[in-house]
């Protein structure tokens, strides 16, 4: 590999990284250390900020609460996505191409415009501070990407198939799902993987329409701010929890990131 | 061979169709009912006809201009973070290691900024560029340069712009990766007999090779950083000043903050037609793309 190529990629991926050290670093500091002085690791590295989010309900119920609505808006955005994608790919229908550019416009609309909105409708039905108001309300741009990134997978797959298996006598759900749906398994898992994704890292909505018993872990991290000063370590602790059950989920997706990406569809 | 004509897939979309409707259309729907409107307090509305909508279109009036000033912030920050994450990240997918364990691990390592909630990655860089406790902020004030972003407007407008590459640019660099992964090595193959430059390979293989996936990466960047809130929001909070607000910041400081419903909800709907018709255009040119490729 000529060299001027790894040093690009040393320095951009230094250049990633550096941040999240300084998290990592800080999250293990007394905030005493924190302000005092500029260390590059910790003299005296401490767990107590960790220990102070693991004992305390009131943070790591955020965390529930975060994977609570994520995992709901996942599975809802896949089931309705896929008969969706399926008609996309396969049929041609009145107003089909008009409705997939609706479909995606969404995924283009700025969450600000709908907050307030989406607070009256949800406090209006009785789903205010449910998780299930932050997993609706984040379908609005998962949905029609679910259906994007699935309709280009199902395009992949010969549609002779289809025929072939309503010859063998297979009824359409059980073809869906016995036979199609293995199909697509990759694609099942990149769509979940982008769904998992934007509903993780949006808070504007997701805080807008929680309170206290559904509100989400990053949106907790505002309290550090207390009377004495910002409580930086506490901070910082609680930010790179939140980096770790995405970089979870990539380590395991890593494989199929490049495959999903490869359509161009994100 | 063409798809068949099929009227009963709109049953498969309804599902579809209903949600989004039901998270789009009725929240649109209070939106277009709160513009015609004006608000004072108490729950109390008044009819006001289109004058929003004349006021924000006007930029001598105290709306418009606000308006106008957030409007042009933002594409101009828009602006800037494309001149350097498309051409960074092409760099960077060039760069990629062809294949063994260093191609997973750089895509993890890659992956990692997209998958912060984004307020972390306000909060990350917020700390990071302070001058007292932050690496970044703290070896810039040594090295005699004066950068503090929370009085200055270029070290601000400094501090969400590399954010921004810093969040976003992996996105790119997937995108084209995944493009040029798709060139068979027979194309190289041939460039190498030819004796073709690296530029020559750079310009006639792989820049045409990537060319939709690269409108995907513009298009998306274009967007959300048209409606970026979050980090800039929690890293300056809009200032100092107004410097770094832009539509969507100014939109919640005018809806939630100062209750003026009528006015935030004409905007909505003025950003959210400027969004679409700009989404219309590039899915227009894809779709064209698309056609001429068969």
């Amino acid at each position: 590999m000529p060299r001027s190529r790894t040093i690009v990629l040393t320095l951009y991926i230094l250049f990633l990284l550096l941040p999240i050290y300084w998290l990592v670093n800080m999250s293990f500091k007394t905030n005493t250390e924190i302000v005092t002085g500029m260390t590059l690791w910790p003299a005296e590295p401490t767990l107590e900020n960790y220990a102070r989010i693991f004992t305390d309900a009131s943070w790591y119920s955020g965390y529930i609460n975060s994977m609570q609505y994520v995992a709901l808006n996942t599975v809802l955005s896949i089931a309705l996505a896929l008969p969706a994608a399926y008609a996309f790919s396969r049929f041609r229908f009145v107003g089909d191409k008009h409705l997939f550019f609706w479909l995606l416009s969404n995924r283009m609309a700025p969450p600000a415009v709908f907050a307030l909105p989406f607070f009256n409708l949800y406090s209006a039905i009785g789903l205010f501070d449910t998780p299930l108001a932050v997993a609706l309300a984040h379908c609005l741009f998962n949905v029609p990407l679910a259906v994007w990134i699935l309709e280009g997978f199902m395009s992949g797959v010969p549609r002779e198939i289809d025929e072939t298996a309503y010859l063998d006598g297979y009824s359409f759900p059980r073809f869906f799902v016995r036979i199609f749906m293995p199909l697509i398994a990759s694609g099942i898992g990149v769509t979940a993987f982008f769904c998992f994704m934007f509903s993780w890292v949006e808070l504007l909505l997701a805080r807008t329409l929680t309170s206290v018993d559904a509100k989400p872990i990053a949106a907790t991290m505002t309290r550090t701010v207390s009377a004495s000063g910002m409580d930086w370590g506490l901070l910082a602790a609680a930010g790179v929890l939140t980096i770790v059950p995405g970089a979870l989920v990539i380590w395991f997706v890593r494989n199929y990131i490049a495959k999903g990406f490869a359509l161009g569809r994100v | 061979m063409d798809k068949p004509l099929n009227q009963k897939a709109w049953l498969f979309v309804l599902p579809v169709l209903l949600i989004v409707a039901f998270s789009a259309l009725i929240p649109l729907m209070t939106v277009v009912n709160y513009s015609v409107q004006d608000t004072f307090g108490n729950n109390q509305f008044f009819w006001n006809g289109i004058g929003w909508y004349i006021d924000l279109l006007d930029p001598t009036t105290d709306l418009g201009g606000r308006f106008l000033d957030a409007l042009w912030r933002n594409l101009l920050f828009s602006a800037i973070i494309l001149a350097i994450e498309v051409p960074l990240g092409i760099a960077v997918a060039l760069s990629m290691p062809r294949d063994g364990w260093r191609v997973a691990a750089t895509l993890v390592v890659l992956a990692l900024p997209m998958l912060i909630p984004w307020n972390v990655v306000g909060t990350i860089w917020q700390i990071f560029a302070r001058e007292d406790i932050g690496l970044l902020g703290y070896v810039v004030n040594r090295l005699g340069i004066p950068y503090n972003y929370t009085a200055d407007t270029l070290s601000a407008w400094i501090t969400i712009v590399v954010m921004d590459v810093w969040h976003w640019t992996s996105l790119v660099a997937l995108l084209c990766y995944a493009g040029l992964r798709s060139i068979p090595d027979a194309f190289y193959q041939a460039a190498r007999i030819d004796g073709a430059s690296r530029w020559a390979v750079f310009m006639n293989i792989q820049l045409p090779k990537m060319n939709r996936v690269l409108l995907i990466a513009v298009l998306l960047r274009f967007m959300d950083s048209f409606m970026i809130y979050t980090e800039p929001f929690v890293v300056t909070g809009g200032g100092p000043g107004n410097s770094t607000t832009f539509v969507s910041i100014d939109l919640v400081k005018l809806a939630l903050g100062q209750f003026d419903l009528g006015k935030a909800a004409a905007m909505s709907i003025v950003y959210n037609l400027i969004i679409l018709a700009i989404c219309w255009v590039f899915y227009t040119v894809m779709t064209r793309l698309d056609a001429r490729r068969g």
